[in-house]
């Protein structure tokens, strides 16, 4: 039984929320507006991203943005080699998606299957304009094509190591902090 | 990481699970819901599993309702039925079942005339059996489905007081509902003619009436059985009821008795329903009936089964 051991605190409470603040900003400009905007949140913390980012948006818009939240379970390519089963949750997306600019948000993007399994799964709710992907940390390490337009934290990491993001609403702390394996 | 998923290799029956086995696959069985709300009512999750649907016995809505949550998991289904398959033809259930394994499915939905059949194959094949009907014994989806209506409309099943009026003794619908329920901390009056309950009805865990108006007193659920027309007076089977006249004057659910249940009581029927015999039109087309929302539930609780299944199979 390997045990995690904190390593080093990478972003505190203060830190997250500028980050947050900063990439909200970029979705923003990147869209010249929030016009059919709709930020989707990836369950489990992909949704604290997804809706600090809208509030953030809003206040400095005066306009709320769409949120949606998208549970990807059932799109995994690795249900037939996990047992249990993990538990599937409810997909909520506020109207159709078709014609949407759709920002996926994710906490931590390693491998980039949960985001081809995000895909996926978006495209089963209609066709998008555009998709972009904002995650809170890159830590590297891709298996597939894939990359993030906006990023809280660059982190260069190895294998072995774990990056735990916790927010106020799933955690009760907010804080990312890279551990690792002894 | 999963939080006290339920995980099995087969479904047999609701005597084999546990409640919080129970309510993990009603929770399931809620995020499944929302497919069906879906432009694409289909999603991968059992892409490249076969599943068989094997009904030894003929059933239009359950095999349907399987087929079709099958289909949206994108597994791919194949029908046996009586007529098309070699028991007719005298094959022994042995080899039936090793011709069926033969075709390596991943998943075997069975409905049988005997009881246990699903249990015995369990024991002899590879593949998950899920129990769609043996005898009358067990019909655990549909108890698991019927459950699942219910606490969409009370929010709980603890507490409630459930009334079933029909065929006590011949039901599988009974057997597995009255086991599940009273798992889930719900009390249970069972009603029907004497001919039609079974002598140790008690045993089931479900007071017994044999006034339908003493079971309805304060339910807050009512669940009508659907009386088995064909099995009444045909050869080799006992004459259980005078006519359907007289059921329907004893036992059947008019707006008047549905009055003597509680106020917010909802009307639950398995179908294909008798009208005039065990529910009034009425009844059934009216504001308490959720006899249409089964049916759209099987489906969800039957791709969460069929989900939680593929993590074992």
């Amino acid at each position: 039984m390997t045990e995690l051991v904190t390593k080093s605190t990478l972003l505190d409470q203060a830190q997250i929320a500028r980050v947050m603040r900063r990439m909200a900003g970029e979705v923003v400009e990147r869209n010249n507006g929030i016009d059919k905007l709709m930020l989707i949140g990836i369950r489990t913390r992909g949704v604290p991203l997804a809706d600090a980012m809208v509030r953030e948006i809003e206040r400095v818009e005066g306009a709320r943005p769409l949120e949606g939240i998208l549970d990807i379970t059932l799109y995994r390519d690795d249900l037939s080699t996990i047992a249990p089963q993990p538990v599937v949750k409810e997909s909520k997306l506020p109207e159709p998606i078709d014609g949407c600019t759709v920002v996926l948000c994710d906490d931590v993007l390693y491998t980039g299957r949960t985001i081809r399994a995000a895909m996926d799964a978006l495209m089963d709710y209609g066709r998008p304009k555009t998709v972009q992907l904002a995650v809170l940390v890159d830590r590297g390490h891709r298996e597939l094509p894939i990359h993030a337009d906006f990023v809280g934290e660059k982190v260069r990491t190895s294998d072995s190591e774990v990056i735990k993001v916790s927010f106020m609403d799933t955690d009760g702390v907010e804080e990312v902090k890279l551990l690792d394996r002894v | 990481m999963a939080e006290g998923h339920w995980s099995a290799k087969h479904l047999l029956g609701i005597a084999e699970l546990e409640a919080n086995d129970i309510t993990s696959i009603l929770d399931t069985a809620e995020s499944f819901r929302e497919v069906a709300s879906r432009p694409i009512k289909k999603v991968p999750t059992l892409r490249g599993k076969t599943v068989l649907n094997v009904f030894f016995e003929s059933s239009t809505r359950t095999r349907s309702s399987f087929e079709i949550a099958e289909k949206r998991m994108s597994a791919d289904a194949i029908n046996f039925s009586t007529s098309t398959s070699s028991l007719s033809k005298g094959e022994s259930m042995l080899d039936t079942a090793r011709n069926l394994e033969a075709m390596a499915p991943d998943v075997l939905v069975i409905r049988h005339p005997h009881p246990r059949v699903p249990h015995q194959l369990a024991g002899l094949i590879d593949s998950s059996i899920v129990n769609a009907g043996d005898g009358a014994h067990e019909h655990p989806t549909q108890a698991l489905l019927d459950a699942f209506t219910i606490r969409r409309h009370k929010g709980t099943l603890e507490g409630l007081r459930v009334a079933i009026v029909g065929d006590i003794e011949h039901s599988r619908v009974v057997r597995s509902n009255v086991l599940l329920l009273r798992k889930m901390g719900a009390s249970v009056v069972v009603a029907g003619p004497r001919t039609m309950m079974p002598r140790h009805a008690e045993a089931l865990g479900a007071e017994v009436a044999y006034r339908v108006e003493d079971a309805l007193e304060g339910a807050d659920v009512v669940m009508m059985l659907r009386i088995q027309l064909e099995r009444q007076g045909n050869s080799g089977s006992q004459l259980l009821l005078p006519s359907t006249d007289e059921y329907f004057h004893l036992f059947g659910l008019s707006a008047e008795r549905l009055a003597l249940a509680k106020d917010d009581a909802i009307v639950l029927h398995p179908g294909p329903m008798n009208r005039g015999v065990e529910i009034t039109s009425e009844v059934a087309d009216g504001a308490r009936s959720v006899i249409l929302e089964q049916v759209a539930n099987g489906l969800a609780v039957r791709m969460a089964v069929l989900y939680l299944l593929a993590g074992v199979a």
